[in-house]
């Protein structure tokens, strides 16, 4: 076999070798760059064609982020045209399920979505899961933030097509979460940069198609199949909304405030340390707290990772936070300064936390400050079952920074109404006792027993420090020790580990 | 105490609970309760129910309750007014427990 240019290429040693030999190319394409724009092969004139060009086929996975949180519209909208075009069979990764997926309890009923795989569920959807009142082939698989990530990189969660709302991109699949005005700007990518690395087809939903070229870009389009322009994709000012809400309530804000002073005291506080804040309003709130504090003592935090606010904006344009970490927009501030701050710097889900890679973030973490609906007198957390058994929560990265972070605060009230935070078991294992280091309430703090320099720490700065067994006691004093719910017999879910491994079941409540 | 009439008393705001009390024919307490705590706490609110209507000193009652996460004190307060309500009685019987 001879070249263009007369020299042999032996086919024996091009097989030995796997190289297939070289065709020469069509005549190439000569068109100007306005020209190819209006007649390239990514962008597609509606869903249905993106769909079909994807190559979707009954039982195969789709995957959609939740940077919309209550605001999105693409996945409901993406499963209404699954469904309408007569799919079957349908795998949802979404890397979480929230209040706006009610309309999924129907794709359900009519075949078109037979398994879930999630960070979290809440509303409609979840009732409807946890009272068996929909069938699926098999458990809801929840998994954290990192743990997802991780699974879609060594392939344990394969997608065959992602589904992915971006604020803006070009015709070429350029996308960016923040070059967009308005309603459609999410921030951060973060979560969905992974389903764009890994699915096998990328088909982008914008509601701006911006000019060629949209750089800097979120999601590159070399890792973009198709792009549909769509009227809407989500309304953001619902991202800021039920657990990312900036809080105003006088018990959060309390509870927050206690936690700024145990983390002042931990030994952490420090010159050059890192923290992160987890959703929830009492969580989200502390930053308030140590901004005076790390002004007046010059100390500046080296990073801030994780879900970002307007509050750890302020303090990194103020100077005490050098670098912004940002896998997620918890608001619209962050979405302006991951756009308009050079080290307000977009992460994705792996980088954030892949528990198997140690250059991770959450491997570099001192503090975090995390949410909990339950705490149980080993210290383990339950962010994802509600007290009437009921999925209502998501994982979030709450196992994955937990692990990691050198200082792992939990905060929490004592009750929320009648029901008591802290019981003798929790009704669904997310985050094990033995990582949790500090529990914060309104009535007291209360210390790991394996950290005893911490509690020695919070002791000597007059802290006001009680066992977990005492917190349960003063819970139950007031609402009363609370019967075991019944269960029924089926398991709905299965809770899995940042590594992927199984951690816990649940089981579907009795109607 | 007699029952002469219907009683209500509480809300169904958040931590309070809503009890209507009426005469019925037979003897003893039926209760009808929803509660947003029911897997919890249900069976200890019909409790507090059924022993705040005996402390009462009424029979052949009905209740129906519903409930929003009530602490018990406040469940024995809504139920005793719904039940002097009812009497047309203002003995309230006040006390510092």
């Amino acid at each position: 076999m001879k070249n263009a240019i007369g020299h042999e290429l032996s086919p024996e040693l091009m097989k030995s070798l796997g190289l297939q030999l070289h065709e020469t190319a069509e005549k190439k394409d000569t068109a100007t760059l306005q020209e190819r724009l209006q007649h390239n092969g990514k962008l597609m004139p509606s869903l249905e064609d993106a769909i079909r060009a994807a190559g979707l086929k009954d039982g195969m996975t789709v995957s959609f982020h939740h940077h919309f949180r209550d605001g999105d519209y693409v996945l409901n909208n993406v499963v209404a045209t699954i469904s309408k075009m007569g799919y079957k069979d349908i795998t949802v990764a979404s890397s979480s399920l929230s209040n706006a997926h009610g309309p999924l309890v129907q794709y359900i009923k009519d075949g078109t979505v037979t398994a879930l795989q999630s960070s979290g569920c809440r509303g409609k959807l979840a009732d409807a899961i946890s009272k068996c009142e929909v069938e699926l082939k098999q458990p809801v698989i929840f998994r954290s933030h990192g743990g997802r990530a991780a699974a879609i990189a060594n392939g344990s969660l394969h997608i065959d097509i992602a589904f992915l709302g971006v604020a803006s991109c070009d015709a070429l699949g350029n996308a960016s979460g923040t070059n967009a005005e308005g309603e459609s700007m999410c921030g951060s990518l973060g979560y969905a940069r992974v389903d764009a690395r890994y699915a096998d087809k990328v088909v982008l939903l914008t509601e701006r198609l911006a000019a060629y070229p949209n750089l800097p870009a979120s999601i590159p389009a070399t890792d973009v199949d198709y792009v549909v322009k769509v009227d809407a994709i989500g309304d953001s000012s619902k991202i800021s909304s039920g657990a990312t809400r900036y809080t105003k309530n006088p018990r959060d804000l309390m509870i927050a405030e206690t936690a700024a002073k145990a983390i002042m005291a931990s030994g952490y506080f420090k010159d050059g340390f890192s923290i992160q804040t987890g959703s929830g309003g009492a969580a989200l709130a502390v930053t308030r707290f140590i901004e005076g504090e790390m002004g007046e003592k010059g100390i500046t935090a080296d990073f801030a990772l994780g879900g970002i606010t307007s509050q750890i904006v302020k303090l990194h344009e103020q100077g005490l936070v050098k670098k912004v970490l940002d896998v997620q927009g918890f608001d619209g501030e962050a979405a302006r300064s991951i756009r308009d701050n050079a080290n307000h710097v977009e992460i994705d889900g792996n980088q954030y936390a892949s528990p198997f890679n140690e250059g991770s973030a959450i491997h570099q973490l001192d503090v975090v400050i995390l949410s909990a609906l339950e705490i149980d007198t080993q210290f383990n957390v339950n962010v994802l079952t509600g007290s009437d058994g009921i999925i209502r929560g998501a994982i979030g990265g709450h196992p994955d920074t937990a692990a990691c972070a050198a200082l792992t605060v939990i905060v929490s009230p004592l009750i929320r109404g009648r029901i008591p935070c802290m019981v003798d078991h929790v009704g669904c294992l997310i985050t094990e006792g033995s990582v949790c280091d500090v529990l914060v309430t309104d009535v007291g703090i209360a210390v790991n027993p394996n950290r005893p320099e911490v509690e020695q720490r919070l002791r000597a700065a007059g802290l006001n420090i009680k066992t977990i067994q005492q917190l349960r006691d003063e819970a139950y004093a007031v609402v009363g020790k609370p019967d075991a719910l019944a269960f029924g017999d089926k398991v709905v879910a299965v809770v899995t580990d940042p590594k992927g491994k199984a951690l816990d079941v649940i089981y579907n409540v009795k109607a | 105490m007699e029952l002469l009439k219907a009683g209500m008393a509480g809300t169904v705001e958040s931590g309070d609970i809503l009890v209507e009390v009426e005469k019925t024919g037979a003897s003893g307490v039926e209760i009808a309760l929803d509660s947003t705590v029911m897997g919890l706490y249900g069976r200890q609110i019909r409790e507090v129910i059924e022993k705040t209507v005996a402390e009462c000193g009424v029979s052949g009652v009905k209740v129906t309750a519903s409930d929003k996460g009530a602490l018990d004190c406040t469940i024995r307060a809504r139920v005793k007014t719904a039940i002097l309500r009812a009497c047309d009685s203002s003995d309230y019987g006040w006390t510092v427990k």
